[in-house]
């Protein structure tokens, strides 16, 4: 037996099974190279090559734009990414230190604010960076915080946003922010003990209501995504109803917008409630 | 290393190799279960939701990982090791390189299951770029791969040295199957291993903050179809090499056998990319030629069932069956090998053809990404195959223990058990699947009229996932046993005699240059021209996104 030759014109094992191959994959390649992409009247293909270029998946020249031209129709001027926050150094920390001098009126000294502002000591700077843009642009609109943020460039708001997520966060909850009472019972009333609320945890899917803690929850770690425990009701609710109204649209492909589009006033009562006391 | 010394009495020298290789995987493989029922109750109406999803896909993760490259590569390893002894008649060459490679496969297991216990490495075990997790998760993988490369490298290595004390004769039947699955994962794993060392470890490291999706998958997809077959060849060669022999018949076609594992060899490499049927930087004619050579790799299937079926036939005519069916009822049902060599053949009946449908192209489009795909390889991976380890299992432990395995009925109440509870599993979970249900989500709300529907096939899911439970955990009971059984005097190992003994083999099906020339060459053309055509492609890296740390 081992004077046959396996490699050889002579050996019917070689020679059948190369050339059954050869012609199983010219015919396959005819039918999905040639014929199909052909055959398809909807597609314009000048020749064969065109039809054959075209099933090998070489793409197509590029066509811009993608995006929409004018600025106003877009939600927003900031592209959101991982990474988009370059690591904070102590002198990016030092420089937000003394520009957030101006901030202190409504944020607080440390970032905690003493009226019903946001709190913006601990907070994810990708998020602050982003809204101190939106403000900049316009696409979020605030009679207070657009004066402030006018003359703020790309590296100064960087740095503010750098110095708020360095500032540690004081777990407050300020007695006017949520009152337990207020709160429907069951699983949904708020407290650190007590249960979230089955829109936070499961949102409404027959209403095309994603889970709040989705996105909003310290383990979900999601790019220029707020958190919003402690912060306060009133602001919360108020967010929360401009979204509901579209009369706040800085969030990306409508994200908050569709999640609080069906949300009820009583809802969104309860959800700024939880948060805050959260 | 070069002089062969012949094996004397059972039981096997190398022994304490095989039994280790199978604890391992036993383990892994009974935790692993443990976890995949805990998710199928959590999805399901049963109960209310996790509120974590995390915490499920952690669990998929582990469960994934452990069932697809720890369990089916130690039980290859370690049948691999045991066909060498018994089929060759040699003692295994390079005993230490062999615990060596178990010892990597060890450590690699836990390096992997760490980060992804803790909750740093949620990315599933298809890894899902542009998800990146923590990269102790990849070198732990790496690591098993290595492991079972040591394994390939070790079964090279034998064969040389018993076709040098042999020249000419024919190689025995499971070893040269056992040799095609061994280059089938080298050259399959070799896809993977590209993806995790070139793309993923330099992101994971923090190399490189960007990642080109598309092309992972592509490398994937070089890994992800073929160690299917990887995984399948020992139960093949349970099928061609055991189940003739356990039940007094005879192999119908020893040439037959050969063929198949060399039409395996060749054409279940360069087809993954049926996998991509709906990734649009895969070009539709590469898909095509995919989709051809999927329906190729049916065939040594076919073959398969054909010349098994002809070989049950054989026994039950020898033992007196007579008529048209006749030879059906005279088979010997009561043994364990015959139960599940009949309940692997129901299930790879229904598994291939739900196969069949996967890889349509047009008929892929109503199936794919639903809870169907994941009935499919449920019933196929985890009924056909393992059912079959199950059975080589309980025939080789005699063999490793030395003791006798005297746990009949225990053996047939835990192989119906998983038949029919594999059965309850999949085929609402095919059904399911059709109706929509997407795969891999944590949480479904069942009080939606589009999901209603589905409560009950999940719930059926949940008991057949219930029934496995039980029978995992009487295969471990029996096997325990085993250790405790009375010390016998045991017979040589045999594989099956062919109906008709081999007067002459041609070189072609006695060598594996011909099959590993053709896989590589139709390997380089199906995956060279989309993987070439891909890296040209300017800026089609994306942002990767870290899994479980910081933002």
């Amino acid at each position: 037996m081992s004077e046959e030759r396996l490699f050889s014109l002579k050996n019917r094992w070689f020679t059948g099974s190369v050339a059954g191959l050869v012609l199983l994959m010219l015919l396959s390649a005819a039918v999905g190279f040639i014929w199909l992409p052909r055959a398809q009247t909807q597609r314009d293909l000048a020749g064969v090559w065109d039809a054959i270029c075209s099933a090998t998946g070489v793409a197509a020249p590029f066509s811009p734009p993608a995006l929409p031209d004018s600025e106003a129709i877009r939600s927003s001027n900031v592209v959101v990414a991982p990474g988009m926050m370059a690591s904070a150094d102590t002198q990016s920390v030092g420089r937000g230190a003394t520009l957030a001098m101006q901030c202190t009126m409504c944020h607080g000294a440390r970032g905690m604010s003493p009226a019903e502002a946001p709190h913006l000591a601990g907070q994810v700077a990708a998020a602050t960076y982003k809204q101190l843009r939106d403000f900049k642009s316009g696409h979020r609109s605030s009679a207070v915080m657009q004066p402030m943020v006018t003359r703020l460039d790309d590296r100064d708001m960087r740095d503010l946003a750098a110095y708020y997520a360095f500032l540690p966060r004081d777990h407050v909850v300020a007695p006017g922010d949520a009152s337990p009472g207020d709160a429907s019972p069951g699983d949904a009333s708020p407290g650190d003990a007590s249960p979230a609320p089955v829109l936070v945890s499961n949102g409404a899917p027959m209403r095309a209501i994603a889970a709040c803690s989705a996105c909003h929850a310290q383990g979900v770690h999601k790019a220029a995504v707020p958190l919003l425990d402690g912060q306060p009701a009133v602001y919360l609710e108020a967010q929360l109803s401009a979204f509901h109204g579209a009369a706040r649209h800085n969030d990306i492909n409508e994200q908050m917008r569709n999640a609080t589009r069906r949300l009820t006033p009583e809802e969104i009562r309860l959800l700024a409630a939880y948060y805050a006391s959260h | 290393m070069s002089t062969i010394k012949p094996v004397s009495s059972a039981p096997l020298f190398c022994r304490h190799l095989v039994l280790t290789h199978f604890w391992v995987a036993f383990a892994a493989f009974f935790l692993a279960l443990l976890l995949g029922e805990w998710q199928m109750f959590i999805r399901s109406p049963l109960r209310h939701w996790l509120g974590d999803p995390e915490l499920y896909y952690r669990s998929v993760t582990a469960h994934g990982s452990a069932m697809a490259y720890v369990l089916p590569t130690l039980v290859a390893m370690g049948f691999g090791y045991a066909i060498v002894e018994t089929a060759l008649k040699q003692r295994l060459i390079g005993l230490r390189w062999a615990w060596a490679g178990l010892i990597l496969v060890v450590v690699g297991t836990v390096t992997a299951m760490l980060p992804v216990s803790l909750g740093l490495a949620t990315v599933l075990y298809t890894f899902y770029p542009p998800l990146i997790g923590n990269p102790f998760y990849y070198i732990g993988i790496v690591l098993v791969v290595v492991g079972s490369w040591v394994w390939v490298g070790l079964m090279a290595v034998n064969l040389q040295a018993w076709k040098r004390a042999n020249p000419g004769a024919p190689i025995p039947l499971p070893m040269f199957a056992n040799v095609a699955g061994a280059y089938l994962w080298a050259w399959t794993s070799l896809g993977a291993a590209i993806e995790i060392l070139c793309q993923i470890l330099p992101v994971a490291l923090g190399f490189r903050s960007t990642i080109d999706a598309g092309l992972a998958r592509v490398f994937f997809s070089w890994t992800l179809h073929a160690i299917v077959y990887f995984w399948l060849i020992p139960a093949y060669i349970a099928y061609y090499t055991l189940v003739p022999r356990a039940i007094g018949g005879r192999l119908y076609s020893d040439t037959m056998a050969r063929i198949s594992f060399v039409l395996f060899l060749v054409f279940s490499m360069p087809i993954g990319i049926h996998h991509l049927f709906q990734d649009p930087q895969v070009g539709a004619g590469i898909k095509f030629l995919h989709a051809v050579l999927t329906v190729m790799v049916s065939v040594p299937t076919f073959l398969t069932v054909f010349t098994i079926c002809a070989s049950v036939e054989i026994a039950g005519r020898l033992r007196g069956g007579r008529g048209l069916l006749g030879w059906l009822a005279a088979l010997p049902w009561k043994n364990p090998m015959m139960l599940a060599v009949a309940l692997s053949f129901v299930m790879l009946g229904f598994g291939g053809a739900g196969g069949l449908i996967n890889m349509s192209y047009e008929l892929n489009f109503a199936v794919h990404n639903t809870q169907w795909v994941t009935g499919h390889f449920h019933l196929i991976f985890g009924g056909a195959i393992v059912i079959m380890y199950f059975a080589v299992a309980y025939d080789l432990w005699p063999h490793l223990t030395g003791k006798a395995l005297l746990e009949g009925a225990m053996m047939r109440t835990q192989l119906w058990l998983w038949g029919i509870g594999m059965v309850i599993l999949t085929f609402p979970w095919h059904v399911v699947g059709i109706m929509g249900m997407p795969r891999r989500m944590a949480f479904y709300d069942y009080a939606d009229p589009a999901l209603a529907a589905m409560a009950l096939q999940v719930i059926l899911s949940v008991i057949g996932g219930l029934l496995l439970v039980v029978s995992g955990t009487l295969f471990v009971l029996v096997l325990l046993r085993g250790h405790r059984g009375e010390t016998i005097a045991l017979p040589e190992y045999r594989y099956s005699a062919p109906l008709h003994a081999l007067a002459r083999l041609p070189v072609a099906l006695n060598s594996f240059a011909l099959w590993l020339a053709l896989m590589v060459g139709l390997t380089i053309v199906n995956y060279g021209v989309p993987i070439y055509q891909l890296m040209g492609i300017q800026q089609t890296s994306v942002p990767a996104i870290s899994s479980g740390s910081g933002r």
